[in-house]
């Protein structure tokens, strides 16, 4: 490498001489060239995606295995989900014994210890995590393509062998207590915890993060139990993506998996309470430079007919950067660095998640206009160019989404969490471009109406309370 | 290990250079109907001048703010109506701005990075708008968040003594607020010349194709002088350089350890040494700050090394740092940390890694290298990066192989390098949270 072939290549094809001050060019005149404004060019046509060499089956044991090839890196990618929620979820420390389950899975099995674990996944380039929410456990890990065989030996090896030894419990406990404390500070965290509390109350769904001191009660015995309960392969989904032979990969996982065979189906997540319009609430964080907007409101999820021409709505309305919430709150206002609306899924249903940050000063005015848009969405709808764009937008990034193996991995696994093939996602392209405008316009009226929504604002109290109120729809506490 | 070819040989690459100046490479990759389009352009926040920190940020928004053919928020408007994703970002030595495209809309990524850079339309309206945008990006990265700029503005200003390299990149508020429109007409006349800039072209085209679109969509962008680049070297700190901050949001202390790093320009060897060292120290549970100082005597919650101060290798020219940071309870006492990493270098530079463990090291390199790639995005910045910064955009694709032949001697060579007497060591306490 040498700094001084790029010098040469710089000096040998510009003019020798800077202009002086004087001749400098202004903002105005940098702005327009002689030729003056150009055309867009057009679109040219899209070439096809192939669908990819794949194998979808249910092993024995009533573990799903979703094999795909997808070659490009010599990698493979492995995800696994497993539903961790059910009756048992409703005791409140299910979440802080899940959470150290989760952090100490890793830490030893009748076979490994917890550096030999690491150590034989480096050697074959790879890693593996496990982390854990209401909803479900799961590990994400990959190695080099020919480490297949490691990667699936490490995860049947944790699974059916994970020891939990209690001093590396004690050490975990520590340390997720200190984690949680530092995650708890973040506005963010603060921001998320009492949206969950103020829309879904005391159901098990609001259990992110659990307490620091129901972590520190969580012994060796709980996580052994939780595991017999709860890591079960009936109702899970293994999905490995990469540089592999679908059928080969099946075999291979279904040989190294085959003593996972605890009985018990894995426990799905009770139904969500019905979202519904209702006051927002102030969250007092004194001394805040930024306040956190959260609004939320009840969606369909992506099996209901109308999900394509609402997916297209939420977009317009606030869903990529090119949408009416952005272009109002950052580029016209300059209130926030962020601001966006997406939907968030469960297993029988979704939500509406409309989100911004900004300055302690701008917080009711950003609220103003975070309700005018809502309401803008609702009664002036997006035109067929907002609905063209959105369209556009949505088709090319799942194209890009899945473009890596890493990428389709998350995405095949998250999908059939829901109960969704990946046919879903090759058909989904088809069915946003038979959305129409009325079909967008409907969406809208009926899901983005402001009327519908709840939430939470977290800001400094002492100098937002009053303009909160005067606009009125807020409990200040 | 697997040794299979990725799906774009570098021998399909092309380099031109148009009449402007202007680096052109072309990296063809047929695998999927994706492409990528991104504009390196010399200049980082090092270049800027005194008094105005912050502003090569702040210019990198404005270039998003329209251009002589596209108004106002068109930009975004026509990438992500393309079905694409765009974004841009600002580091010590370059500023990139990128869109990765369904195939069919390549021309329109080139016209888009073409008008820009020719003619971006800087207006007081837009300057005033981003540079409330940027406090806000300021405000939720930095000062409404526990570790906001840990270490990557707090530690410069301590193993640095020059305004380049020690200044806060992110930029001070008063100085942001000060900025003016001649400020930014005379930013790009100097540092935004096509001779100063390298356009990458990634994925599914034809080179001859993608040649002449380029061609087409650049090639009237008159030539301007470039600018001398400057060195922004200095001399190493001769002691141990201690400062102290508090942080109002952080729950517990932490401190960071920052050493420089040996010029990837003339030591890319060493400098490649260093960065295993880090993986060698703090990646995966084997690691030896890990086992010693998370899982030994518990005297830190998370510890973390690397080479590169933005955490990326190879991400700048010289000079650059090498940092550790810790976080710990607040029983500890820094320097008991500080003892402890030291011992630990002490025993790796006298008996250098075991080679098993220096080999999962690099094949876990290999294979976060090979991850990364995948992503068309990530391999286009990389490539043109290391072609902007090294003039060589194959140091991207060479990297795991040069991490590979890093030997136990060169590991045992950059532990001797992080010498006491040669640091900056940044301690963080927690203040009245707020």
């Amino acid at each position: 490498m040498s700094a001084e072939s790029t010098v040469e290549l710089r000096s040998a094809a510009s003019p020798p001489t800077a202009p002086s001050p004087a001749e400098r060019r202004s903002a105005a005149e940098i702005g327009r060239t002689p030729a003056g404004p150009r055309d867009l060019p057009p679109l040219r046509p899209q070439p096809q995606v192939p669908a990819p060499e794949e194998t979808d089956t249910v092993l024995r044991t009533g573990l799903r295995v979703i094999a795909v090839r997808r070659p490009g890196v010599p990698m493979v990618e492995a995800r696994l989900r497993i539903p961790f929620s059910g009756e048992d979820a409703e005791r409140p420390t299910h979440a802080a014994v899940a959470e150290v389950l989760a952090s100490t899975v890793l830490s030893g099995t009748t076979r490994r210890s917890r550096v030999s674990l690491d150590d034989d996944l480096a050697g074959v380039g790879g890693e593996i995590g496990f982390s854990v929410d209401p909803e479900r456990l799961a590990a994400a890990g990959h190695a080099l393509a020919d480490g297949l065989p490691t990667l699936l030996d490490v995860i049947a090896d944790v699974l059916t062998g994970a020891t939990y030894p209690d001093e590396e419990v004690a050490r975990e406990r520590e340390r997720l207590a200190e984690r949680i404390q530092v995650a708890s500070a973040q506005p963010s965290v603060i921001a998320r915890r009492a949206l969950q509390r103020h829309r879904y109350g005391d159901h098990p769904v609001t259990r992110e993060m659990p307490d620091v001191a129901d972590v520190a009660a969580v012994t060796r015995d709980d996580l052994l139990v939780m595991h017999r309960r709860h890591v079960v392969p009936r109702g899970s989904v293994l999905v490995l993506v990469g540089d592999l032979e679908p059928d080969a990969a099946v075999a291979a996982a279904d040989a190294a998996l085959a003593a996972w065979d605890t009985p018990g189906d894995a426990g799905l997540l009770p139904p969500l309470p019905e979202l519904h319009g209702s006051e927002l609430l102030l969250v007092d964080r004194p001394g805040a430079v930024q306040s956190q907007l959260r609004l939320s409101a009840a969606a369909v999820p992506r099996t209901d007919p109308r999900y394509p021409a609402l997916q297209l709505a939420n977009l317009a309305f606030g869903g990529y950067f090119s949408s009416r919430l952005v272009e109002n709150l950052r580029e016209d206002k300059g209130y926030t660095y962020h601001a966006s609306s997406s939907l968030e899924f469960d297993p029988y249903g979704a939500a509406l998640l409309v989100e911004t940050d900004c300055a302690s000063e701008v917080t009711a005015p950003a609220l103003l206009e975070m309700r005018y848009e809502l309401g803008r969405a609702a009664v002036v709808p997006p035109d067929a160019a907002e609905l063209e764009s959105a369209r556009r937008y949505a088709v090319g990034s799942l194209l890009i989404s899945m473009n890596t193996q890493a990428g389709l991995a998350s995405t095949l696994a998250g999908l059939a969490g829901v109960g969704l093939d990946p046919e879903w996602v090759r058909e989904h392209p088809q069915r946003l471009e038979a959305v129409t405008l009325e079909q967008v316009h409907a969406a809208a009226a009926e899901f983005l109406a402001p009327s519908r929504f709840t939430g939470v604002v977290v800001a400094d109290a002492a100098t937002t309370a009053e303009s909160l109120r005067a606009l009125g729809g807020i409990r200040i506490p | 290990m697997s040794t299979a070819p990725t799906s774009a040989p570098p021998e399909q690459r092309q380099r031109l250079t148009l009449d402007n100046g202007l680096r052109v490479l072309l990296a063809p990759d047929r695998t999927n109907p994706v492409v990528g389009v991104a504009v390196h352009v010399d200049v980082g926040f090092r270049s800027e001048p005194e008094g105005r920190t912050g502003f090569a940020h702040l210019f990198e928004h404005l270039m998003f703010q329209g251009s002589e053919s596209l108004e106002k928020l068109a930009h975004f408007r026509h990438v992500q109506g393309s079905g694409g994703v765009f974004n841009g970002s600002t580091h010590q030595d370059y500023t990139d701005y990128f869109e990765i495209l369904p195939a069919g809309a390549l021309e329109r990524g080139l016209f888009l990075e073409a008008d820009r850079l020719r003619a971006p339309k800087l207006t007081e309206d837009n300057l005033r708008n981003q540079i409330d945008v940027v406090k806000e990006e300021i405000r939720l990265n930095v000062l409404n968040r526990p570790y906001g700029g840990f270490p990557w503005i707090l530690l410069p200003p301590v193993l640095y003594s020059t305004f380049a390299n020690a200044h806060n990149g992110y930029g001070d508020f008063t100085d942001l607020e000060t900025s003016t429109l001649d400020d930014a007409a005379a930013f790009f006349d100097a540092y935004y010349a096509p001779g100063n800039a390298v356009l990458t072209v990634v994925g599914d085209f034809d080179p001859d194709d993608a040649a002449g679109l380029v061609s087409r969509h650049f090639g009237d962008i008159p030539a301007r002088p470039v600018p001398a680049r400057p060195s922004f070297g200095e001399p190493a700190p001769d002691g141990e350089r201690l400062e102290s901050v508090v942080d109002a949001h952080a729950p517990l202390p932490a401190l960071a350890m920052g050493y420089r790093l040996p010029d990837p320009g003339t030591d890319l060897a060493g400098y490649l040494a260093h960065a295993v060292l880090g993986s060698l120290l703090t990646d995966g549970e084997a690691a030896r700050l890990t086992q010693r100082l998370v899982y030994g005597d518990g005297l830190v919650t998370d510890v973390s090394a690397s080479a590169g101060l933005m955490g990326a290798p190879l991400d700048a020219r010289d000079p650059d740092t090498f940092t550790i940071t810790a976080v710990h309870p607040d029983t500890v006492d820094p320097r008991q940390v500080v003892d402890a990493v030291d011992a630990e270098v002490l025993v790796l530079g006298e008996r250098g890694p075991d080679p098993e463990e220096l080999r999962r090291v690099t094949a876990r390199w290999a294979g976060a290298l090979h991850r990364e790639h995948d992503r068309l995005m990530n391999r286009m910045l990389a490539l043109g990066s290391a072609e902007l910064l090294h003039g060589r955009a194959e140091l991207s694709d060479e990297l795991p192989a040069a991490i590979a032949a890093v030997t136990p001697e060169a590991v045992a060579a950059a532990a001797d390098a992080l010498r006491p007497d040669a640091r900056a060591l940044l301690v963080l306490t927690p203040g009245a949270s707020a």
